[in-house]
């Protein structure tokens, strides 16, 4: 995020404050109990991998969900451009996994 | 809604914003590095934002119960639906930070003024029956504007919205078992509902916000697939699912003008006190001093162990490294 | 199944029940005013499993008892002398570290003697320990975790937790203190020997709070009295107003 009130111009600015000290932001993969592929289900924030982990756990398998985690920090994540015209920002280039095609959260995650 | 009275952006009328225009037209999704105008940028995370800060302050009203609650199954129950609704805060604020603001960054906004939350989060939770009342009408009126949102044209924003509707189908019906209970209990019971009902009708009615029919702000919003239907709109559909309700409860909905409207094919029903709606959203509501003095006390006092976790994870990780 | 006294069958259930009750409610106490939301999430996680082992453990300790009393009934309309909770769980949150502290000091008992419990000679009691076991192993990883975070953070989170640590620890003792009903239960294969339990819990302890910087307070004294519900402290007086007022305030009320 490298100027996040560039992206909402009536915030006023905070340059005077210190730059926040923020829990990183994790991407959350989860694999069902069907034998399908770890499919992408959400982000949450930790210290560290392994409280992403429990976290994840906590978050997003509330309900049986899932049976095995994955996480990645987001800003590691590479993936491809859309093919649109040059972005008016540059927004957080660590979420760009979020293409449709290639996370498309189905309407019933149960059938995951 | 739980984003009530969203200022809106005007588009521009580049080349880009005709084109972003026709692919939400086509139904295609916004992913978060398309080009998008940046008043659907800000009107989004203002939106997304203020929805996300309703599901942490809507926690606190209902909260205010859960050491309360008379068994235990209805205790976890409560406590599962309040959790929730910090995991639907989450899901929002991930949305919202796909824009390029993050969740700490919109947290401050809420906790200074800068950023508002529904009003009805303002409204005191007296007894018991407001928590059927509140699972009843107010997550009642929040699915009616959450449902078509899933059909939102910002990718991440519609794709939580479809984890939060599968979660929350629960929720109204929980309030809804709470209101049968209490109707069909004893003559306090019963009361109790009664009660719950008129402190809560009107204040659920405003949750959709005034009349927005001539609102240019709205327009754009709706031409953008940020707002899917006219506050009025859903106002209407929730009244006509309601009334039926409340009326296999036995209760009475608190309007003497309410009326089946045979040609129009629902009910005429009173309008909300708008003068008090604009009080409350100004911070003038019976707990918007509590609601905020409650999340900036959370917020502070959590503040040593979010610094104390992040520096043992960032020792671990030089130690880490050393080891390498 | 051996033959047990159920007078001290009852009672031993309700020390089980009890601690999960008095705790799961402490716990819930955070619901929407955590540091940060996914410990808002975790707390609440743990809080309904308390609850949920609450259920168990009293529905079955009304049933032994034989009087038609329900887990609802033994959880809203006992008065505090009734109650068989250890001091500990009782306890005020104090600041987050605090709860973390008596939840870590908490599971890692609950963890040992649920174990010991889930190869009970007693069927009912292995089921519930057998299913409760998974949820408390996840529950000492996480409380673990965070008590060695914040133990080995800042100086503000190291001096909070130590605080934390000196105020809990007389409390752990009465964890592994026996009598007569602890007796019989060993003796029928029922439940574990506590004071064989011990050495472990030190091991098991005593490597976390090694992790976290921390340091074990000397002294052997340890606070007693809630278990055998001779003596608890004043704070379970003003969370029972709380948690069963409404069940008081209309008696025979169905909810």
């Amino acid at each position: 995020m490298s100027s996040p009130n560039s992206a909402y111009p009536d915030t006023p600015e905070t340059r005077t404050k210190p730059k926040r000290h923020e829990w990183p932001l994790w991407e959350v993969f989860i694999r069902g109990q069907h034998g399908m592929s770890h499919r992408h289900v959400g982000s949450l924030h930790a210290p560290d991998e392994e409280m992403a982990i429990k976290n994840a756990r906590d978050v997003y398998t509330r309900r049986n969900e899932g049976v095995s985690i994955w996480v990645v920090e987001a800003r590691h994540i590479a993936a491809s451009s859309p093919s649109e015209k040059g972005p008016l920002y540059e927004p957080s280039e660590s979420k760009v996994y979020r293409h449709p095609t290639f996370f498309d959260i189905p309407d019933e995650v149960g059938a995951m | 809604m739980y984003a009530q009275m969203v200022k809106s952006e005007s588009a521009d009328d580049s080349a880009e914003a005709k084109a972003f225009q026709e692919r939400i037209d086509a139904g295609e999704k916004i992913e978060p590095k398309d080009w998008m105008p940046a008043g659907y940028r800000k009107t989004l995370i203002r939106q997304i934002g203020q929805h996300a800060h309703s599901e942490i302050v809507g926690q606190l009203p209902e909260g205010n119960w859960i050491t309360r609650a008379p068994t235990l199954e209805r205790k976890a129950i409560l406590l599962a639906k309040v959790q929730d609704e910090a995991g639907h805060g989450l899901y929002l604020y991930c949305a919202a930070e796909t824009l390029g603001v993050s969740r700490d960054e919109l947290t401050e906004m809420l906790l200074d003024g800068r950023m508002k939350y529904s009003s009805i989060f303002n409204y005191p939770t007296l007894t018991w029956a407001d928590m059927g009342a509140v699972g009843w009408l107010v997550d009642g009126a929040a699915i009616m504007n959450q449902v078509p949102l899933q059909r939102t044209s910002f990718g991440p924003y519609s794709r939580a919205m479809i984890r939060i509707c599968k979660e929350e189908s629960f929720h109204q019906r929980q309030g809804y078992d709470i209101m049968m209970k209490m109707a069909a209990g004893t003559p306090e019971q019963k009361a109790m509902a009664q009660n719950a009902l008129n402190r809560f009708w009107y204040p659920s009615l405003m949750m959709f916000g005034p009349s927005d029919k001539d609102s240019i702000h709205s327009t754009q919003s709706m031409a953008w697939k940020i707002k899917m239907n006219t506050n009025d709109e859903l106002r209407q559909k929730f009244v006509d699912q309601t009334v039926p309700q409340a009326e296999y409860l036995g209760l009475t909905v608190p309007d003497e003008t309410l009326k089946w409207n045979e040609e129009k094919g629902g009910y005429d029903f009173a309008e909300p006190d708008w003068d008090e709606f604009f009080e409350v959203i100004k911070g003038n509501g019976p707990c918007n001093t509590e609601r905020l003095a409650a999340r900036n006390k959370a917020w502070d006092d959590g503040k040593w162990v979010r610094d104390g976790l992040l520096a043992h994870a960032e020792k671990r990780a030089i130690k880490k490294v050393a080891a390498e | 199944m051996a033959q047990v006294d159920q007078a001290q069958l009852f009672e031993f259930l309700c020390r089980m029940g009890d601690n999960t009750l008095v705790l799961g409610h402490r716990v819930s106490e955070w619901c929407g005013l955590a540091p940060v939301l996914e410990e808002d999430i975790a707390l609440a996680n743990t809080a309904l499993d308390l609850i949920g082992q609450t259920q168990m453990w009293l529905g079955l300790a009304g049933e032994v008892e034989g009087k038609g009393r329900s887990a609802d009934d033994l959880a809203m309309l006992r008065d505090v002398w009734d109650f068989r909770n250890v001091l500990l769980v009782e306890q005020p949150n104090g600041d987050f570290g605090q709860t973390m502290m008596r939840q870590f000091l908490f599971d890692a008992w609950h963890l040992a003697v649920l174990t010991a419990l889930a190869e009970s000679s007693n069927d009912r009691i292995a089921a519930i320990a057998a299913k409760a076991v998974k949820e408390v192993q996840y529950h000492v990883e996480r409380s673990g975790d965070t008590v060695i975070g914040l133990g080995d953070g800042t100086s503000e989170s190291h001096q909070r937790m130590q605080k934390a640590l000196n105020l809990l620890w007389p409390y752990v003792g009465e964890m592994f203190v026996t009598d007569a009903v602890d007796d019989a239960m060993a003796k029928a294969g029922i439940a574990p020997d506590l004071a064989t339990l011990r050495a472990a819990f030190d091991t098991h302890v005593g490597g976390i709070l090694t992790e976290a910087t921390l340091t074990i307070p000397d002294g052997k004294f340890t606070h007693k009295g809630g278990k055998t519900g001779f003596q608890h402290s004043e704070h379970l007086g003003h969370m029972l107003t709380q948690m069963q007022w409404l069940q008081r305030a209309y008696p025979g009320a169905t909810w």
